[in-house]
């Protein structure tokens, strides 16, 4: 968790449309009343470095690098306990998800364990329509920290023991199953 | 009762025990259930994260299936995360009303339409309101008495989009344990996260958020859950939590199907309890 520091807002480079880019939120953010409920809920808010109460002031102060470069995004496991409480009826865990989508759009490489998760999944999803398991973690390890993978040898070896994990050989060649409805989707984006 | 079910992903491949002991108890209840031909992936957390229109189009494709075969059955899905990619959409086409338009624009590559008709519904919730315990208790050969449960929901099973129980103080699955003669041991960890995806990328932290399920539940013989991503977690790296936590914790993860059909006298050959990681044998041993 970060520890207080002063921060100089006119020194600071900022954007103070970024709030309208993050959708579902957007406007409702500046309702926000740091109360910190936000923080107090979350299951990893003691692992960030921003906590979710900081990050969304930030947000709405037009911080967008400090926001969108952090490891907090990450951190959010989607569990919606913030979603649910937040005394001003802010989306925050769906807002969450598109800081994340930002942070992937423009490339932002600092925490790759991380983005290298959400590209691999993408691939295999759109390459046979339905997730491998196995092909989609060895994409994942071999894109982000393939020792990190000795880690989990032992229970990858227990899990194919248990028939919980099938080796199959990835197909690479022809056209992935949904291909077209993934290249449909972008060109639909990008109209929007 | 007849529904159109979608297993998802995990319940074909590392979570079979779930798929398969769904189809036989919901077989012995009397439900018919046909799957879901040609489904694909609901796009997990991942779709959503690549795009939001991507995120709404995965599971409307699948929707649109079961409106296409539906005759008005609701589609059946074991899994949170899928459920809640289904429930979100049907929620963001209610509140956006162009976005089912820009949807089936989408959708006209795989030739189908989602009218917006088509409505997800969880295993727990079907099991505990469309069945419920009388119904249950009746198919009961073996009361499993003897046996301490500790509930586990996870987040997506209960929020933000479920209609059928409290998002943080769920109950829905009491009357269904209680209707299998199982003690149940409540705990104020039976609504938190299991970590999903941190367990990859960071480990540490989700390691930390499984042990305080595993220790508020350890006073139980099982834990017993109803999401293929909680039972992953929960059952896969118990030795990592125990290294981490510094004592050792070690308890069964059963899914509730496993649960009513061992109740129900099924056969192993539908619960399938020699895959989990850590052995369900223990419990067992507690049934008289």
């Amino acid at each position: 968790m970060a520890t207080s520091e002063v921060i100089n807002l006119t020194a600071v480079k900022r954007d103070p449309t970024f709030v309208e880019r993050l959708t579902p939120a957007g406007e409702l953010l500046n309702r926000c009343i740091q109360c910190g409920t936000c923080s107090a809920s979350c299951p990893s808010a003691h692992a960030m470095d921003l906590t979710p109460r900081q990050m969304w002031r930030l947000a709405k102060l037009g911080f967008q690098d400090e926001v969108l470069h952090s490891k907090a995004i990450w951190l959010c496991s989607l569990c919606y306990t913030c979603h649910v409480r937040c005394p001003r009826g802010i989306p925050l865990t769906e807002t969450i998800v598109k800081l994340k989508q930002l942070a992937l759009q423009e490339g932002i490489g600092e925490w790759r364990e991380s983005t290298a998760f959400y590209r691999a999944f993408a691939d295999v999803m759109r390459r046979y329509g339905r997730t491998k398991e196995i092909e989609f973690m060895v994409r994942y390890f071999l894109a982000s920290n393939p020792l990190s993978a000795l880690g989990y040898a032992g229970l990858g070896l227990r899990l194919l023991g248990r028939g919980k994990a099938h080796l199959e050989l990835p197909s690479l060649g022809g056209e992935g199953r949904l291909d077209r409805l993934f290249e449909r989707v972008a060109e639909l984006e990008g109209q929007r | 009762m007849r529904y159109l079910f979608y297993p998802g992903c995990s319940a074909e491949s590392s979570a079979l025990e779930y798929k398969t002991s769904t189809l036989a108890v919901l077989e012995t209840l009397g439900a018919e259930v046909e799957e879901l031909k040609d489904w694909t992936c609901c796009g997990a957390s991942v779709a959503s994260t690549m795009s939001d229109l991507l995120g709404v189009v995965l599971p409307a494709r699948n929707l649109a299936l079961a409106e296409q075969a539906g005759n008005g059955r609701e589609v059946l899905t074991v899994c949170s995360a899928c459920y809640t990619n289904f429930r979100r959409t049907a929620a963001a086409i209610a509140s956006q009303p162009r976005l089912l338009d820009t949807i089936n624009q989408a959708l006209e590559v795989e030739g189908l339409t989602y009218h917006g008709t088509a409505q997800a519904r969880h295993l727990l919730d079907v099991l505990a309101n469309d069945f419920g315990p009388e119904a249950i208790a009746a198919h009961v050969q073996r009361p499993l008495t003897g046996l301490t449960v500790a509930p586990y929901y996870g987040c997506q099973t209960v929020r933000p989009y479920s209609p059928f129980d409290d998002g943080q103080r769920p109950t829905s699955m009491l009357g269904v344990l209680e209707a299998l003669g199982v003690t149940v041991h409540r705990h104020n960890r039976e609504a938190s996260c299991c970590g999903t995806s941190l367990l990859t990328t960071k480990p540490q932290v989700g390691f930390q958020m499984v042990g305080t399920i595993l220790e508020a539940s350890s006073p139980a013989d099982c834990i017993v859950t109803v999401c293929p991503m909680c039972h992953f977690n929960l059952d896969s790296y118990q030795d990592k939590v125990s290294q981490l936590v510094g004592r050792p914790l070690r308890i069964p993860v059963l899914f509730l199907p496993q649960l009513m059909g061992l109740a129900f006298g099924l056969p192993e050959s539908a619960l399938m309890f020699k895959r989990h990681v850590v052995s369900v044998s223990p419990a067992l041993a507690r049934l008289s």
